[in-house]
């Protein structure tokens, strides 16, 4: 099956159909007529004309040189790619679901309304904030999101003028400081000290009267819970600035702590990562924001609310930033994180982050005889190590990764965080069993051995996948972004 | 012991192996690095984990609550709509290999994928008739501030001119998005049913990055692009049109009309309504501006065996390598749902396209004939695709009302933000039947004016 090469507009032949269009019922009109006013296409469209299985060979081929959670692990750091539960996909197909206008009156959408509800007061609970909106698309839009209610608040104060600085770690994911920037800040760079915290220091240095806010992931994206956090929080606050969590790491803490406790004023969280719903190959995700009580009136419009008489759409609350995205987010995705959150319960959800963390750590005692651990501390749901014991021999980080991909595995996240050499960045959740966790770091050790005995067997992976390393430059220098 | 957590591997047996490799005796060890304080005294307050089949039970009764196309005919559209969908859809974006990958960081392992988004880019662009599409952004408002954003960089102009034909929501997202890149908006009025010309040449000037108009736009009505754009090119300014894929089964292509961005949603091809969300923005360009796309772009590229293999290409653009110099944020996509697209792209081919198209121009048509009949004024003065404006004699919600009472679910009130009185916008697609579309006539029999 890997040696299906084909692409759609190969295999169309015209005449053929994979379409079952509904009788037409009532008169065709003169288009020319109609249309006479405007323009109507003078060259058809060339989508492919392929038979019903021809479509689904072709597509199941495609899939089956594609790897996902269920064809094997996948430590891909900082994405926490767990398993995505059957019963998520089930009810989230329910026409009751799918086969609803957002438009409707609220009187015929009131599953969907309470069910989101629901979930925003879930969401309250884990994030420690007092409340939610569903809107933001994933965690990149709830980032920004995030950051104009910082900038409405201190608009509000009379103070924007001045506050123009984000702050955020050199660690931090490169989402962060891209939405600052598109939300119109200056972005601060600060430090990480050798322990692979934020350098306070350099915190107290940077903040004054011109920040706006810190952008933080805690644990941050090396594994490490910032235990200066409290302390943190007071810097920031100090000088008038909010505290923002970047809620992707929240699978190591939850039950454990919330970024509430910790002092944050402002959350997103990805419901992709923590609440197992699919990556999709990319998307769709789904990254509410939660702000403190006193932010409340900044949140995205419109807000779900409970009454009396059911729930109801509200927008009156001039002090918004407005609208995010379409309609209420993406609301199927809402829907599997509803049902996970409802099959886990309470103890569930801190049961996940027990073995996640457990299941770092462990995996990485097993890797650290082998490959280079910059940091000593506990980890979190996930740890960074080095390939630069391996770099010295001649093997690159990218060549384990590729190595790995022969053994079975998908590859850990490669060079991020920006400031570990020849980063391996391993997350490997808590649905993987022990013995996967063993295999795998048998393999990672084998590949160990390998760079010292063979490199060549190496550097020249992967060997077992349908295509062999490709050629990423020449596809930069002459894009070819559509078929010719 | 066994487990009560059915996703939670972990025996007894293998946590005691993994705390003696870590020399720990608890777990709570794992966890001395949270400071006191601000650890949870407490479990957290939610509601009881429930079996699967409680749990379905539950469900179902949500779904329960809420009206479906099952439930009533629906012909309210504005911007999301209920088309066929080829039983197909479902079947391959069910398959676990797509939808729980990640996005396709390892290429040699994630080709389906890749090509599939790349096929997906190649019919986006036949049908907007641009050169260059990326994978997918979060929904087609999103891929309508991009642009604006794009449209404001690249010409290094300040100001934003868009059509008041444009979707509320998109013009609310353009608002909330030029509040943080800082760039002026202004509005385009109408002449009844389409973008004032003579407002236009008024408005734009040479600040004026785009004119942002919506084809066909929210009236229903098809603008005259050919018209729009060259008042916009004599300001030099981008056209940046905000298309219905399916609509662009028969209408011209935009890129055919000059359109320098065109945009927009792709839930009329393939993706469930879905209370509105998760659809799929789509983002087309030509070459010029290829290299400012926001988002995944996927390319064709060779291996080192000169096999045709497919990856993410001009990555440089993008956050995870630019940082704050990047020229978005846009970090995931919405990869499953635009191979959704793509499979109803393919099972519809060049012939669907148009054959979907044509029905939903013929059954609008004969419901706008069937009220015209009745004395219902039709609004819109240019040709309308698949929805038009209808006055009645009544607030529309309150015609709504009635009409749920009848198993109907009403068009959308234009009121509120086009201050056109008792205007409802009335959608027909290829889901209604002739049965449908009578009923509702004999239904609004009684709003009509005298």
């Amino acid at each position: 099956m890997n040696n299906y090469t084909d692409i759609l507009f190969e295999i169309s032949r015209s005449g053929r159909t994979a379409y079952s269009l509904p009788k037409r019922d009532v008169p065709t009109i003169s288009l020319e007529e109609k249309f006479s006013k405007v323009h109507l296409r003078e060259e058809a469209a060339k989508l492919p004309e392929i038979s019903e299985l021809q479509l689904m060979r072709h597509y199941t081929a495609l899939s089956n040189k594609n790897f996902g959670i269920e064809n094997g692990f996948y430590p891909l750091g900082s994405c926490t790619m767990k398993y995505n539960p059957k019963i998520n996909e089930d009810v989230a197909r329910y026409r009751g679901f799918t086969n609803i206008h957002p438009l409707q009156t609220t009187r015929t959408l009131q599953g969907a309304l309470r069910l989101m509800y629901e979930l925003q007061e879930d969401l309250k609970v884990v994030s420690g904030m007092d409340a939610i909106s569903l809107q933001p698309a994933a965690g990149a839009q709830g980032e920004w999101a995030g950051l104009m209610i910082i900038k409405a608040y201190h608009e509000k104060n009379e103070d924007l003028k001045t506050r123009r600085k984000i702050l955020v770690p050199d660690s931090a994911h490169g989402t962060n400081p891209a939405s600052a920037v598109i939300a119109g800040f200056d972005v601060v760079e600060i430090p990480s000290n050798e322990d692979g915290t934020v350098d306070l220091a350099a915190l107290k240095q940077a903040v004054g009267e011109d920040t706006a806010g810190l952008m933080l992931t805690n644990p941050n994206t090396l594994g490490i819970f910032e235990k200066d956090i409290l302390e943190m929080a007071d810097i920031i606050h100090g000088v008038g600035g909010l505290l923002y969590y970047d809620g992707a790491n929240l699978n190591a803490i939850m039950g454990i702590t919330t970024p509430g406790a910790m002092g944050f004023d402002i959350v997103h969280l990805n419901l992709h990562k923590s609440f197992s719903t699919p990556h999709g190959g990319g998307g769709p995700g789904s990254g509410p924001v939660g702000v403190k009580a006193y932010l409340e009136p900044y949140l995205p419009i419109p807000r779900i609310e409970k009454t009396g008489n059911g729930f109801e759409l509200n927008s009156n609350y001039p002090l918004s930033i407005g609208r995010v995205k379409g309609y209420f987010g993406n609301f199927g995705v809402n829907v599997r994180a509803y049902t996970y959150i409802r099959t886990m319960g309470a103890r569930g959800l801190r049961k996940a982050s027990e073995s996640a963390v457990l299941h770092a750590n462990y995996l990485r005692k097993r890797l650290e005889p082998y490959y280079d651990s910059p940091y000593k501390q506990v980890s979190k749901h996930e740890f960074v190590l080095s390939g630069n014991r391996q770099k010295k021999l001649g093997v690159r980080t990218v060549d384990i990764a590729k190595r790995l991909l022969d053994f079975g595995y998908y590859a850990p996240t490669i060079y991020f965080p920006l400031i570990v050499e020849e980063c391996l960045m391993i997350e490997p959740t808590e649905t993987e069993s022990k013995e996967t966790l063993d295999e795998f770091a048998d393999a990672m050790i084998q590949i160990a051995k390998e760079v010292e005995d063979t490199p060549e067997l190496v550097t020249g992976a992967p060997h077992h996948t349908s295509v062999k390393r490709l050629d990423e430059v020449t596809a930069a220098r002459k894009p070819i972004v559509r078929f010719e | 012991m066994t487990n009560e957590f059915r996703y939670l591997p972990d025996t007894e047996q293998d946590i005691a192996e993994m705390m003696k490799t870590l020399e720990i005796d608890s777990i709570e060890e794992l966890f001395q690095d949270i400071p006191e304080p601000i650890r949870l005294k407490e479990e957290f307050t939610l509601p009881d984990a429930l079996s699967e089949t409680a749990l379905t039970t539950h469900m179902r009764q949500l779904a329960t609550e809420n009206v479906n196309t099952d439930d009533a005919s629906i012909f309210l559209g504005a911007g999301t709509y209920d088309h066929y969908i080829p039983s197909v859809v479902d079947h391959v974006i069910s398959r676990s290999e797509f939808y729980t990958a990640y996005t396709p960081y390892q290429p040699e392992v994630s080709q389906g994928e890749l090509q599939a988004i790349f096929e997906f880019q190649t019919m986006i662009t036949e049908l907007t008739g641009m050169e260059a599409a990326n994978s997918s952004l979060y929904d087609g408002f999103t891929s309508l501030g991009e642009a604006a954003s794009l449209a404001v960089t690249t010409t290094k102009r300040s100001k934003i001119a868009v059509s008041k034909g444009i979707h509320p929501q998109g013009r609310e997202i353009l608002k909330a998005i030029s509040t943080g890149r800082e760039f002026e908006l202004v509005e385009l009025s109408l002449t009844a049913d389409i973008t004032d010309l003579s407002h236009l040449k008024e408005t734009i000037d040479e600040h004026t990055a785009a004119v942002v108009v919506q084809y066909p736009n929210f009236l229903g009505s098809v603008e005259d692009l050919k018209a729009i754009k060259e008042i916009t090119a004599a300001q030099k300014a981008l056209l940046i049109v905000m298309a219905n894929p399916l609509a662009l089964g028969l209408l011209e292509a935009p890129g055919k009309l000059g359109a320098d961005i065109v945009v927009g949603d792709m839930q009329p091809l393939g993706l469930s309504m879905s209370a509105g969300g998760p659809h799929c923005g789509y983002f087309t360009v030509n070459k010029k501006h290829m290299r400012k796309i926001p988002g995944r772009i996927i390319g064709q590229t060779t291996d080192k065996e000169g096999k045709r293999g497919f990856v993410m290409t001009l990555q440089t653009r993008e956050q995870h390598i630019r940082r704050e110099k990047a020229t978005s944020n846009m970090s995931s996509n919405q990869a499953l749902n635009a191979l959704a697209s793509a499979v109803c792209m393919a099972a519809l081919g060049k012939e669907g396209i148009q054959e979907i198209a044509r029905l939903n121009v013929d059954k609008a048509d004969y419901l706008a004939n069937q009220l015209k009949n009745k004395g219902v004024p039709i609004y819109n003065q240019a040709p309308f695709f698949n929805e038009f404006v209808v006055r009645l004699n009544r607030p529309v919600s309150e015609i709504n009302t009635s009409l749920l009472d009848k198993g109907i679910i009403g068009g959308y009130d234009l009121e509120p933000e086009y201050g056109i009185k008792n205007a409802m916008l009335l959608c027909v697609t290829d889901q209604r039947t002739k049965e449908e579309i009578d009923n509702l006539v004999s239904a609004l029999e009684e709003f009509i004016h005298e």
